[in-house]
Formats: structure tokens, C-alpha cells, sequence
């Protein structure tokens, strides 16, 4: 909006463009989901499933796009600027590399990562017959296995996940509103997404006791080919603002029981006048004050 | 007799202490990392991969297992948050989430900071604060509260204004609708003026890129590429004349005429070089045979005229394919 050539006439577009404008606390990103040249059913209808879990937050292309992402990036890169995502998944079927999903991000409205996967198997929503839970619950994600942290692409595929299912950065949640986990494993080359419905049961304690129940999605993937951001580009995507680090607060410490320890900073005091509890009995007379004199007490001597 | 069946019954609440507690407890070998602001559990235990292999509801339900295991010991974690009830004594319980521990990439970079513009620069110097004004303003007219400006603003609509006095030191013959008309155009454009200005300073001041920057995808034609090294390579404090060039990289010879296409020769230069080029040319202009090839450059004509048809026929049957589709074109689809 600042770098507007052309000022919004209306407030509607001026919202408009202040909600895409770069940002301190960024909003949540949205993903579209855009169909290739000729995907097939079982592509189109995992893109249908991950749109139906990523609402409202994602954009379906009804369309089909003829485009190779890994060639050629500039229509990805004009969907993502016209749309304002900055999430994407690519479904596309061909006899070299059948039910292919190439699930990306940008930064800036260039791709930033771009990892494919191979869709062995697929279980899709409706064919699990089971209650779902609401449209926008923020799931739980689970990543299991060793791979997710010894391979580098694994890593980028765990972030890249995390940051397409992560949903809305909420500041706190209702406890029994907990309902869907999403957990994907990596063993043996092939990563495992299964989504399930938790059941909180009652247990003697106060934290209850799990039991899942098949729900959603679950989706055989292996991952083909990559293209990942240099390091640099990576490392400048990560950068946060200064202004947007929590401001320590001074002079306030915590030790590791947990007590909170403050220090406030005195001027030098005269101990000689400091308030203390008033004992009228050695209250000083104006008498005594000028002779110095602590010895009978003239209240005593007056009495008498 | 007593105290050994209080011990009994102790021992006995401890077992069902201890049995309520297994059930949500879960044994793993390493523990797992947990983000709680994003919901999420990282699990580093090689998972049993014997088991996994085999396909078929065995392996769903090893993975329903782990999942269940995993999903336990997040919920333990959340649930120890701190809780309250939102909403009063009655609502829901919710957990406080702490800031989100795992560092994801930014959708945008962060924003610039602005260079201020004239105005801001002229009151920060004279220490000119902003007054913050009333959005209401009292109209005496009208009596009531009307907005400063807009519609149905305090001063009444400017454009119904009947009267314009003519002000003491003005021309009685002017038309001074017109001047009131032709002074607020002026202070618009001045305005806009000032906006573009301070925006192309703006622009200016943040901008401190190279003419042809290198693409943030690292994909790049060549041509760019070229011109970016040529670039780079001149930028040093000699102008790149010691700069030592790549094993495979070619030499550039120095084009002394500083990148401009024409270049004539010197007038009073290589004697022999003009005299064999004037009589080249003599010899051509008496010889009968025709410099241009007749028959090469209709040749060439034809096919570049055939390579245009066949690209153009191409592009108009994809259209109108398109168009066919969309509209039902009365008389076409007879043919």
C-alpha cells in the first residue's frame, strides 16, 4: 500500500491491498491446490480431501493447468501473486512418474521449495466411514521416525508439512476441542500420512486417555525428485524482524524451582531516619531533643 | 492386626494409583521434542520397520499404535499447560498455547522501514506532533454533530454553494466559481505531486540494486547470466582490468569503441586496405553477374513465409477451437 503507484479509491480495495502487503506478524498462509495437464481421478481426489482439510484456508483450482513446475515456475509464481498464496500442491499423472503431487512454497511469490511425491496408496475421506470433525480444526502433528532429521530433504519435506497443515498460530485452545491428528512416518523410503479422530477417554487421572480412530485422509507417499532453495535463500526466508522478538523484561529473573526473582534498585538511604514501627515510649520530647537526653522519661517524671 | 490391614489398604491404593496412571503412560527410548504452540510432537525412535514392511491392516494398526502412543504423550504435555475457564465459571477449559517454537519460513519478507517523506522530515525538525482531531464537528447550521468532511459534512455541501464573495483585492470581472474551481485541480495535483515524489525517493532509497540482479530461484537464462558477470567483472575499483578470468571462460577483446555498433575506420589509416576495397568494389559493379543470388533469396523468402502460415494456422485452430466451445457460431458448423 505504501509503494502504491495508483491510490485505492475504496475502502474495500484498500483493505484489499493492506492485507497482502508484507507484514510484522504475517497471516496465515493460504495453499492452493491446482490440477496438471492430466491428473486422474486419484489425483483430483486427494487434492479435493487436502482441500477439504485445509479449509478455509486453501484455494481449489477447478481447472485444468498444463505446466511443468520443475521446468518452469513463472505460472506457479502468477497463480500465487493473483491468489496471494504462498502455499501449493501440484497433482499431475503421466506414465514416467504416475499420481505425482509436487507440494511447494514460495517466499515473495517465488518458489522457495518444491519437493514431489509419489501417491502409492490412497484412502480418501468418504471411503472411511466415520463421523468427521469440523471444517478448520487445528490439527496435531506427529512426525515419527529418525529419517525426518537425518536426511536433509526429509527435514525440509517435515518442514514443508508443518507449514501446510500447521493452520492458524492460535494463543491458546480449548481442551476437548483437540479432535484430529495427523501422523506421518518415514520408513523405508516411504513416508506414511494417516489422519485420525481422537477420542478422549476418561481415565483416573487427569489427563485421558487416547484412543484414535481412522478417519481422513491416509496417504502412501515416496518422495521423487526435489528442488530445494539454495541455503542463503533459505536462511534470508527465516529471518523474523527485530521488533517481533518478545522484549525481555528487565530485572526479573526465575530460578529453576520456579520462583520469580525481582531486584529494585534503592537510592542510598540515611538509616537514622528510616520508618519504623512507632513505640510512643521512646518518642522524643522537644526537651530531651534539644538537651539529648535518653534517660527517665519526662512522661514518667510528669505523672509523678 | 489394625495396622498391618492399613498397610494393606494403602498398598492397595497405591496399585490402583499407579493402575490409573499406566494408562497414560507410555514407555519410549528416546523422549520425544515437543513444540506445543504448533501442536506438534517430533518422535526420533527409529519406528519398527520389520513390522511396517509387510502391507495389509497388520501394518495399519502398528501405525494406529505408534500414532496412539505419540498422540498420548502430546495430550499428557497439553494438558499440563496452564488452563483456565474462558468465559466464566461455565466455559470451556482452555489451555494457554506458548509462541510456536519451530522456525518455518516467512510467506513475505519483513517490511521496510520507509524513508520519511518532506513533511515528516520539516516536523520531526521543528517538533511538530500530530494534533489528533474529532471525527465529529459541531455545524451551527444545521444544528447537530456532522462529520469533518464527506458526506453531509459541517460546512454544508460545497458543491450547492451559492455564493462566493469576491475578496477585497480581486478583479470584480472574475468569475470566481471558476477560480474556486481551478485553485482546489491545482492543490489536488500539487498534492498527488508530492505523494509520487516522495514515493520515487522512497522507491529510490530502497532499492540499491544492481541493474540485472540474479534471480531468486537460481534458474536464469543465459543471456542474464552473461551480462551479470559482465557486470560484476567491471565493478572493481580498476574497471576489471586485472581481473583474472575463469580456466574455460573466453577472452573478451576490449571493444574500443565502447559497446557502439558502427565503428568506421580512421580516415587517414591502412592505404593498402583501401586500395584493395576500392577495387573490389569496381570489379563487382563492372562484373555481370549478379551480387545477390536471385534464386537462394526467394528461397529463403518461401520458406520463412511457410514457417510463418504454418504458425499462424496453428494458433488460429486452437482459437477458434476455443471459441467454438464457448459460442455456438450459427453458420459454421456446416462446413
Amino acid at each position: 500500500l505504501i509503494y502504491c503507484y495508483r491510490k485505492p479509491k475504496t475502502k474495500r480495495a484498500k483493505r484489499f491491498l493492506e492485507k497482502r502487503e508484507p507484514k510484522l506478524k504475517e497471516n496465515t498462509k493460504n495453499a492452493m491446490l491446482i490440477k496438471g495437464g492430466n491428473a486422474n481421478l486419484r489425483v483430483t481426489e486427494v487434492l479435493k480431501d487436502i482441500y477439504a482439510v485445509k479449509k478455509p484456508f486453501a484455494v481449489l483450482y477447478k481447472k485444468k493447468n498444463i505446466t511443468r513446475p520443475f521446468e518452469d515456475q513463472t505460472s506457479l509464481e502468477f497463480f500465487s501473486k493473483k491468489s496471494d498464496c504462498s502455499l501449493f500442491l501440484f497433482g499431475s499423472h503421466n506414465k514416467k512418474r504416475p499420481n505425482n503431487l509436487i507440494i511447494g512454497r514460495m517466499f515473495d511469490y517465488h518458489v522457495l521449495d518444491m519437493i514431489e511425491l509419489g501417491i502409492e496408496k490412497f484412502v480418501s475421506l468418504k471411503d472411511v466411514k466415520n463421523s468427521k470433525c469440523p471444517e478448520g480444526t487445528k490439527p496435531m502433528l506427529i512426525f515419527a521416525g529418525d529419517m525426518f532429521d537425518v536426511n536433509e530433504e526429509y527435514r525440509r519435506l517435515k518442514s514443508l508439512l508443518i507449514d501446510f497443515f500447521r493452520g492458524p498460530s492460535v494463543p491458546s485452545i480449548r481442551l476437548a476441542g483437540l479432535e484430529y491428528v495427523l501422523h506421518f512416518t518415514a520408513v523405508d523410503g516411504k513416508i506414511y500420512m494417516r489422519s485420525y479422530k481422537v477420542l478422549l477417554k476418561k481415565s483416573g487421572c487427569k489427563i485421558p486417555r487416547i484412543e484414535l480412530e481412522e478417519m481422513g485422509p491416509s496417504l502412501d507417499l515416496v518422495m521423487r525428485r526435489t528442488h530445494l532453495a539454495s541455503d542463503d535463500l533459505y536462511k534470508l526466508s527465516l529471518k523474523q524482524p527485530k521488533a517481533l522478538k518478545p522484549k525481555k523484561k528487565k530485572n526479573i529473573s526465575h530460578d529453576v524451582f520456579g520462583t520469580t526473582y525481582g531486584r529494585i534498585h534503592m537510592q542510598k538511604q540515611d538509616l537514622g531516619k528510616l520508618q519504623t514501627r512507632k513505640m510512643k515510649g521512646l518518642k522524643k520530647r522537644p526537651a530531651e531533643k534539644s538537651a539529648e537526653d535518653g534517660g527517665v522519661s519526662p512522661k514518667k517524671s510528669k505523672s509523678a | 492386626m489394625a495396622a498391618v490391614r492399613v498397610e494393606e489398604v494403602l498398598a492397595a491404593a497405591e496399585e490402583r494409583e499407579a493402575e490409573k496412571r499406566r494408562s497414560v503412560t507410555v514407555e519410549k527410548e528416546l523422549e520425544l521434542e515437543f513444540d506445543l504452540g504448533n501442536l506438534l510432537a517430533l518422535d526420533r525412535n527409529p519406528p519398527a520397520a520389520a513390522g511396517l514392511r509387510g502391507a495389509g491392516p497388520r501394518r495399519e494398526a502398528l501405525l494406529r499404535a505408534l500414532a496412539r502412543d505419540n498422540t498420548q504423550l502430546l495430550v499428557a504435555r497439553l494438558w499440563e499447560l496452564p488452563a483456565e475457564r474462558a468465559g466464566g465459571a461455565g466455559g470451556p477449559l482452555v489451555a494457554r498455547l506458548p509462541e510456536p517454537a519451530f522456525r518455518l519460513p516467512r510467506e513475505k519478507p519483513p517490511p521496510r522501514p520507509r524513508p520519511p517523506t518532506r513533511w515528516e522530515q520539516f516536523a520531526r525538525l521543528k517538533g511538530i506532533r500530530r494534533r489528533k482531531r474529532t471525527s465529529l464537528v459541531w455545524d451551527e447550521q444545521a444544528k447537530e454533530w456532522r462529520r469533518r468532511w464527506g458526506y453531509r459534512r459541517a460546512g454544508g455541501d460545497p458543491a450547492r454553494a451559492w455564493l462566493a464573495e469576491v475578496p477585497a483585492g480581486a478583479d470584480p470581472q472574475e468569475d470566481q466559481f471558476a477560480r474556486l474551481r481551478r485553485e482546489k485541480r491545482e492543490r489536488v495535483a500539487r498534492n498527488e505531486l508530492n505523494r509520487l515524489r516522495n514515493l520515487a525517493r522512497a522507491h529510490r532509497a530502497g532499492t540499491t540494486v544492481p541493474a540485472a540482479p540474479l534471480h531468486p530461484t537460481g534458474h536464469q537464462s543465459r543471456e542474464e547470466l552473461g551480462h551479470v558477470t559482465r557486470v560484476a567483472r567491471v565493478s572493481t575499483a580498476s574497471l576489471g582490468r586485472f581481473q583474472p578470468r575463469l580456466p574455460k571462460e573466453p577472452a573478451e577483446p576490449p571493444s574500443r569503441s565502447g559497446g557502439r555498433k558502427r565503428r568506421f575506420e580512421p580516415l587517414l589509416g591502412n592505404l593498402a586496405a583501401e586500395r584493395s576495397r576500392q577495387l573490389e568494389l569496381l570489379r563487382d559493379m563492372g562484373s555481370k553477374k549478379p551480387v545477390l543470388d536471385i534464386t537462394r533469396a526467394v528461397n529463403k523468402q518461401l520458406r520463412q513465409e511457410e514457417a510463418e502460415a504454418a504458425a499462424a494456422k496453428g494458433k488460429k485452430q486452437s482459437q477458434r477451437g476455443k471459441r467454438g466451445r464457448r459460442q455456438q457460431r450459427p453458420g459454421r458448423s456446416s462446413k
